[in-house]
């Protein structure tokens, strides 16, 4: 009996969800609507059915998010019957008097760590469970399953602890919060073929429709509720795109796409020649160790 | 499609980087943003050359220092199968984090450079391959173009070798010369070297055997294990007397009615059902995540043991390991520490330190009381607790243990359980 590569990834993501039950008091798991949280929520389901999961589901807002995904997000915390959390980036901007970033290409991203802290802190979560994939960034890629962080949220590359075998070790201090990534070991196409053979579905971002975009230094951004203004020498169209990530507004590109089917964007995943990531994100292209960087600040 | 994770050792300088590199780029895994990434930043060195070994170094301190810190993980497919490539450090102060890389993997890649043959680092890194259980080696003979391609030196360096794999009874070796640098031998055949008749080394990797599945059906080797992680009761007016037990099969072969022995209680019982989120099976494999009903109502909880009652394992207070210690405080005896196998916990103390092993020489030295980092030793633990466990030599799953410092909370070191003491 030998078990296809994608049984054995959702069995080790099932494996890892469960140790989170297992060994911490307070967990969650940070759902934004996007897909790789939404396959979070389905091994979620097929880990603790028929049992309630043993954590809310927790979404830091920018309030810069597409309402597609927010829509989405709503729907199935409802459907599914499970609690969900909200925090708004916007709140601590202003109960903390946060300087937003300005200018060309702001973006409230960097601002999230902030929210996120806070309701770790508010909530007392020993663990939060994250969709990040170790293919994603080369930060990323040296990252454990469970990665400890201290009181300020701050990853440390150089004192991880060692990952042996399939045993994890999430004995903390108080303070302390443990980022667990269940699905570290997929790739965005394996990711994409667990969400057709399971037939999850997605917010409809994911799948070609026409949108009004803005073309600014090559990449297409979402002009959604204003979020983006545009400058003079922004151009104004309208295009038929789909988005390959779905983050904040302010920092995730489009891709021009006619794929409006699960069948179809695999078959462009599959015949693209650029990254998740680099054609997608602007925040990570700011800086060599951009990613890094910002994890050690704390970001998930 | 099935899935080979493999690790990539070797000393600093051997090439490693470059060697997955090349890997990446020659079997067209590396997308055109990624490319462009190192092409930019390889212009800022010297020789204008493009330098693969910016692919893997990801973090900021690893690009400074021109070296690999920490395991890094990536992935890749060819039409035949998906791999993971562990790619660990190769410097003596990150052992510890070779094993951990180790821990997973179903072949090694023990690089040597062929001007220096069989150093320190390839002696200390087989080991290591040989203690953690990996069951195949690829010795990579690299940097063949600085040897001009000379058979004369691969045959001398695999003969040197076949020597130190019989000290460590390692069998499935398989030599390679290549060039990384260059791309011999690595995804696409040599022309530098028609004396080579064998495969590259992808071709390799896409046809090995992955045998260690712990699934098959030999029970002496695969015995049936599941480790209970979590027991679910919604305690619903519905689901008023569900009682499943969540964990993943770490072992053998669990079906519909077999007799099941629960450690460390000794309870019995049989298995009523085998569910995936209320999807039923009647048979269920390693490395499945699944939840257990049993058909009587037993104490259990997380920590124990379920096994089939015809394939019990070793349980004992008193346990002999091999350990590969990895904090810089050091081991010693009459210490106490947490010892987690499986999904329980239990403290132990440090009994006896049998031997330590020179990583290098494979000796035993003996009359040794504490360890240093990166040291490997055989050590003798009495546990507060019985802990239920198949001897790692033949039993990955069961037979792994780590310790945890119950005052910094980390874990400090790694156990192939060998037997009772």
């Amino acid at each position: 009996m030998k078990l296809d590569y994608l049984d054995q990834l959702e069995s080790e993501a099932i494996h890892i969800m469960r140790e989170v039950a297992g060994q911490f008091e307070r967990p969650a798991l940070l759902f934004s609507g996007g897909k790789d949280s939404i396959t979070l929520v389905h091994l979620a389901l097929k880990a603790f059915r028929p049992g309630k999961f043993p954590f809310p589901l927790l979404h830091v807002d920018t309030g810069h998010n597409f309402q597609e995904a927010l829509d989405f997000r709503d729907n199935l915390a409802e459907r599914i019957g499970e609690k969900l959390i909200v925090r708004y980036v916007e709140d601590t901007i202003r109960e903390k008097k946060l300087k937003e970033p300005t200018g060309r290409n702001a973006t409230r991203n960097g601002l999230q760590t902030f929210t996120l802290l806070d309701a770790i802190e508010e909530f007392e979560f020993d663990a939060c469970i994250g969709g990040a994939r170790r293919d994603e960034e080369k930060a990323r890629a040296k990252e454990r399953v469970f990665s400890v962080r201290d009181e300020f949220g701050s990853w440390d590359p150089k004192r991880q602890r060692p990952e042996l075998w399939n045993l994890y070790n999430g004995r903390i201090h108080k303070g302390e919060n443990v980022r667990v990534f269940p699905i570290s070991n997929w790739t965005e196409l394996d990711v994409w073929n667990y969400i057709r053979r399971e037939k999850i579905e997605l917010p409809s971002i994911y799948f070609a429709h026409e949108r009004e975009l803005l073309v600014r230094d090559g990449k297409l951004m979402a002009t959604a509720g204003g979020v983006i203004k545009p400058e003079p020498d922004d151009q104004l169209v309208t295009r038929r795109v789909r988005f390959r990530t779905v983050g904040d507004i302010s920092c995730t590109a489009a891709s021009e796409s006619e794929a409006d089917t699960l069948d179809a964007v695999i078959n462009e995943i599959q015949a693209t020649r650029i990254s998740e990531r680099g054609e997608t994100r602007m925040d990570d292209q700011l800086s060599e160790a951009a990613m890094e960087d910002r994890k050690k600040g704390g970001y998930f | 499609m099935d899935l080979l994770r493999f690790i990539t050792a070797g000393s600093v300088d051997d090439g490693k980087s470059t060697l997955i590199g090349r890997l990446l780029y020659d079997s067209k895994s590396i997308l055109a943003d990624q490319l462009e990434a190192i092409e930019r930043a390889s212009k800022s060195r010297d020789d204008g050359e493009i330098d693969l070994a910016l692919l893997t170094d990801g973090l900021r301190s690893e690009r400074e220092q021109g070296i690999t810190i920490d395991v890094a993980y990536r992935y890749f497919q060819t039409p035949k199968r998906k791999f993971i490539i562990v790619d660990a450090p190769g410097h003596i102060q990150y052992t510890r984090n070779m094993v951990t890389g180790a821990s997973n993997c179903q072949l090694a890649i023990v690089l040597v450079d062929a001007r220096h043959g069989v150093v320190e680092q390839t002696r200390r890194h087989s080991l290591i391959a040989s203690l953690l259980g990996i069951p195949h080696i690829v010795v990579a003979i690299n940097k063949m173009d600085l040897v001009d391609y000379s058979q004369d030196v691969f045959s001398d360096i695999c003969i040197q070798y076949a020597e130190l794999a019989k000290k460590l009874n390692v069998h499935q070796v398989t030599y390679i010369p290549m060039s990384a640098l260059n791309g011999d031998n690595v995804v696409d055949k040599s022309s530098a070297m028609p004396w080579y008749e064998g495969a590259t080394l992808l071709e390799h990797l896409e046809t090995v055997t992955i045998d260690d599945d712990a699934n098959g059906e030999t029970e002496d080797h695969h015995p049936a294990r599941f480790p209970v992680q979590y027991v679910i009761r919604p305690q619903t007016a519905e689901l008023h007397d569900y009682r499943g037990y969540a964990g993943k099969i770490t072992s053998g072969v669990f079906r519909k009615g077999d007799a099941i022995t629960v450690l460390p209680s000794g309870e019995t019982s049989t298995i009523d059902a085998i569910e995936i989120a209320e999807t039923h099976f009647d048979e269920a494999a390693t490395p499945m995540s699944v939840v257990l009903h049993l058909a009587t109502d037993v104490d259990i909880s997380r920590g124990d043991l379920i096994v089939r009652s015809d394939s019990q394992p070793i349980i004992s207070q008193t346990v002999e390991a091999m350990l590969c210690w990895m904090d810089t405080k050091e081991f010693k005896v009459g210490n106490k520490y947490l010892l987690q196998v499986g999904t329980f916990r239990t403290r132990c103390s440090v009994r006896e330190i049998a031997y330590q092993l020179n990583v290098n020489t494979y000796e035993e030295i003996e009359d040794v009381d504490s360890l240093k980092l990166n040291d490997l030793a055989k050590v003798i633990l009495r546990t507060a607790q019985p802990i239920s466990f198949d001897p790692y030599q033949k039993n990955r799953a069961t037979g792994g243990a780590i310790l945890i410092d119950e005052t910094s909370n980390v874990t400090v070191g790694a156990l192939m359980l060998v037997g009772e003491a």
